[in-house]
């Protein structure tokens, strides 16, 4: 189950949230009212250069102070707001979604080459286990995740998705069948830039959960889709594979093929099963992942869940269903369904 | 006062109506158990050891055996085997010697947890249908690759791998020595390890030039008495194995009597026809992690840095702090033994009271690694009570790469886990150097049975893995979440990091 769907503006034109909420409701069948939710990149010109903390708070007080107080030993806060909210008949208001723009004082994480990733990193993951009452759930720069438990529909007019305007959008539509439906439980996952939307389960998740706890990250949020950023996050800005090796890594060709391959192609992808096989990710999965300037989607192995790429001019879709991309686009063009495993890639041309 | 003798454990019966007094039994039975007298078979029972080669082999099923219960005053804490350990010590006043693995009815952790399958929001895989990896890389990995994009596009490797070992199944064949074992076993182990695509070891006995043949998938093993190492047999094997422990006996060395170094075993192990062949308990060049590093160093100096090198220790309290020193040591992998794990010989005491279980050893082990970011500098194989495919799931899951096994591939040879090893009398032809017992193994039949058996367990680990919605094994490493313990105590799934069943 789970209806998820992504699109790229090749040229950064901006797409406002309202098509991809039509396209996330028509896949309504694919989810139970449990959880929606869209990231958007580009959203936040003003703030371009601080990160855009999205906080759930249970309340303003308590929690509110706490994280308050540990970001502020960590950096500066440029300007904060609840985010905008607007009440729905069939939502029910959990947590107050709370919003801070974030400067780090990059001088204070040492031994570090990315130093105001990593204090955001590290706020993230303290925060997010340590403090009760409140959860980090969007944590890049001039993009923002807003998620909550309901429908497409009333998701996105609760935060009036229609306000933002990004050159990247990905959506989900969720129907939980592990884990609890909650706020955070809603997909999009997201550290840093990294935002992924996932249909399917993925049956690894205690290999690649130890995995990545191994390498600094803390599980928290009780779902196999939080791994995935955090794998994102490891292999691509720590280990800065590129885009294709981190897909590689994640849903690498079967050894029969790497068998064949020719020598170099062999040794290359017989490196990274060897070295990243606790990041291979089993079960059916289909998986959307944005960053600033691109976007990937690609399945499990052997394609137990579905995924549709349509391309119009510039912009690329990625979604679960032909029809979703068709409301947002009725007039794409070259739909196809790629293989097992193969990543399609959609980049900014800069 | 005499102490007199303690009673027999074992009842023989011959169904006299439907034996044919083909006396098979006789020359079967290394143990004297049967005789002829007057053209009858005659039964003393008290040589009995339950090997089974007499009923096996009887034409006519005419051989019944039976535990004889022995009517001690019934107590809880004296039990009758406490009490005849003190006779028969109280008479030789010597260490009771002993063979295979702890005999103790402590539970067996691995009979307590429970495996994981997909139902109805996750499929199944169908091995029969879709392709299931069961391939096992065995070494040291990187922790990262340094991968960059050239002009054209494509992707560029920067970064060398270190030699590991290829494994089509994740199962190996554990260290058993011509010596402790018989060159005909070893044989037929070596060729199965070759059949199936797998790895056996020598044990510390060196390296027979029968087993040339099978070199490159042999790791050879050196232990604190360096028998039968020297560059040659550093080269020969695929991988090379620093023995420091033994889950049946940890903190104690090995001794393979004098008498059953024949001529063969002596020049196998480089020792003199007829000594003693003794691995003391410590090396004498290690005595810290350093001077381990330092020999990890030298074989691999020694073999040009082309071959994995494990370190064997057996699975005892800090085992974790330990593997973590190995994986500094330049080690390629760590090999776990636990207190189930067969041998030989061992003094009684230590086989059924030292160490602790393989499956506790091996998540703290992993766990340990994955705590100081350091799990990809070894592999880990778990050994010592493996007794089928569910077990290696569980070590698999619980975070081993591999396992190896023993009394399990000595059962598939025909080993009825009799426990009397050190006898040098095996009526099987496995643990034995009598030249007419060896002759009954042969390595042609045995070899096939060795090889179906860790066929068989392949194809069920891959069905286990399919019903849990995983085609590779990289993916069912570590993965404690298919795992739930069952009637464990709090403090155990701790250590093992697994939930209770229901949760």
């Amino acid at each position: 189950m789970c209806g998820i769907i992504g699109v790229i503006d090749r040229k950064m034109n901006k797409m406002d949230g309202s098509s991809i909420r039509d396209a996330l409701s028509l896949m309504n069948e694919r989810g139970s009212g449990e959880g929606a939710g869209y990231a958007a990149y580009g959203i936040y010109p003003d703030f371009a250069d601080c990160y855009a903390l999205h906080v759930f708070f249970d309340n303003l007080v308590e929690p509110k102070s706490t994280v308050d107080d540990m970001i502020q030993k960590w950096g500066r806060i440029v300007y904060q707001e609840e985010i905008p909210t607007y009440q729905q008949p069939g939502l029910k208001r959990a947590h107050v979604p709370w919003r801070y723009f974030f400067k780090p004082y990059s001088d204070l994480m040492t031994g570090s080459s990315t130093p105001e990733d990593d204090i955001v990193k590290h706020l993230v993951m303290h925060i997010n286990s340590d403090i009760k009452g409140a959860l980090v759930f969007s944590s890049g720069k001039n993009m923002g995740v807003f998620k909550a438990a309901g429908w497409p529909e009333d998701v996105a007019n609760f935060y009036r998705i229609e306000n933002y305007e990004g050159h990247i959008w990905i959506a989900h539509n969720r129907y939980p069948t592990n884990t609890p439906g909650w706020w955070g439980g809603a997909h999009p996952f997201n550290l840093l830039d990294w935002g992924v939307v996932h249909n399917g389960e993925i049956t690894s998740y205690g290999t690649n959960r130890r995995f990545v706890e191994s390498n600094g990250y803390t599980c928290s949020m009780f779902t196999d889709t939080e791994v995935v950023a955090y794998l994102f996050d490891l292999l691509g800005r720590h280990h800065k594979l590129p885009e294709e090796a981190i897909v590689k890594a994640l849903a690498p060709p079967f050894w029969d093929e790497i068998d064949s391959m020719e020598d170099k192609e062999h040794e290359l992808n017989k490196a990274i099963r060897l070295t990243y096989g606790p990041a291979l990710m089993n079960g059916p999965f289909a998986i959307v992942v944005a960053t600033q300037n691109w976007m990937v989607g690609f399945t499990d192995r052997i394609k137990l869940r579905p995924l549709v790429v349509g391309e119009n001019g510039d912009r690329l879709y990625i979604s679960s269903e032909e029809a979703a991309i068709r409301v947002m686009d009725p007039n794409v063009q070259k739909v196809y369904m790629p293989k097992a495993g193969e990543p399609v890639i959609g980049r900014v041309i800069e | 006062m005499s102490l007199g003798s303690i009673p027999m454990r074992y009842r023989v019966k011959i169904d006299r109506e439907q034996c044919m007094e083909c006396m098979r039994c006789i020359d079967n039975c290394s143990y004297g158990v049967f005789r002829e007298e007057n053209g009858k078979i005659h039964i003393d029972s008290r040589n009995c050891t339950v090997c089974h080669r007499c009923i096996s082999m009887c034409p006519r099923d005419a051989i019944d055996l039976h535990e004889r219960p022995v009517d001690y005053r019934s107590h809880p804490l004296w039990t009758p085997e406490a009490r005849e350990d003190i006779i028969n010590q109280a008479r030789g006043g010597k260490i009771i010697l002993s063979g295979m693995g702890n005999a103790k009815p402590y539970p067996v952790i691995f009979d307590r947890l429970v495996l994981d399958a997909c139902q109805v929001t996750n499929p199944s895989i169908d091995p029969l249908r879709e392709p299931m990896e069961l391939r096992t890389y065995i070494g040291k990995k990187p922790k990262q690759l340094h991968i960059t994009k050239n002009e054209a596009g494509d992707l560029e490797l920067e970064t060398e791998l270190s030699p590991n070992l290829k494994l089509d199944t994740p199962i190996m064949i554990g260290h058993m020595s011509y010596g402790a074992i018989s060159l005909n076993a070893q044989l037929s182990l070596a060729k199965a390890a070759a059949k199936v695509g797998t790895y056996m070891g020598t044990g510390e006995g060196g390296l027979h030039e029968h087993l040339h043949p099978y070199q490159n998938n042999m790791i050879v093993q050196v232990a604190s008495g360096r028998f039968g190492v020297d560059i040659d047999y550093l080269e020969r094997g695929a991988a090379i194995e620093i023995k420091i422990g033994q889950g049946a006996k940890p903190g104690i060395g090995g001794h393979l009597p004098g008498e059953k170094v024949c001529a063969d075993i002596s020049c196998t192990r480089m020792i003199p026809q007829g000594s003693d062949a003794i691995s003391p308990a410590p090396h004498h060049d290690i005595y810290s992690i350093e001077d381990l590093a330092q020999l990890v160093r030298s074989l691999k100096e020694a073999t040009n840095w082309e071959k994995p090198v494990f370190v064997k220790i057996a699975a005892v309290h800090n085992t974790a702090a330990i593997a973590a020193g190995i994986a500094r040591s330049s080690a390629d992998a760590v090999v776990i033994d636990g207190f189930r794990g067969g041998t030989g010989a061992a003094p009684k005491v230590f086989r059924d009271n030292v160490g602790i279980p393989i499956e506790a050893a091996i998540a703290s082990v992993d766990q340990k690694l994955h705590d100081q970011g350091i799990r990809n500098k070894l592999s880990v194989i778990a050994s010592g009570g493996i007794r089928n495919s569910a077990d290696i799931a569980k070590a698999i899951a619980l975070g081993a790469d591999a396992v190896y096994i023993g009394t399990a591939a000595l059962v598939s040879m025909g080993c009825r886990v009799c426990g009397n090893c050190y006898r040098g009398l095996c009526p099987w032809g496995i643990a034995t150097q009598r030249e007419d017992l060896v002759q009954r193994l042969d390595p042609e039949i045995e070899s096939e049975h060795v090889a179906n058996l860790i066929n068989s367990w392949t194809l069920e680990l891959s069905e286990i893995m399919g019903a849990a919605g995983i085609n590779s094994i990289e993916s069912l490493r570590s993965n404690r979440s298919r795992l739930r313990g069952y009637m464990l105590d709090e403090g155990t799934l701790e250590v093992l990091e697994v939930k209770p069943v229901g949760a």
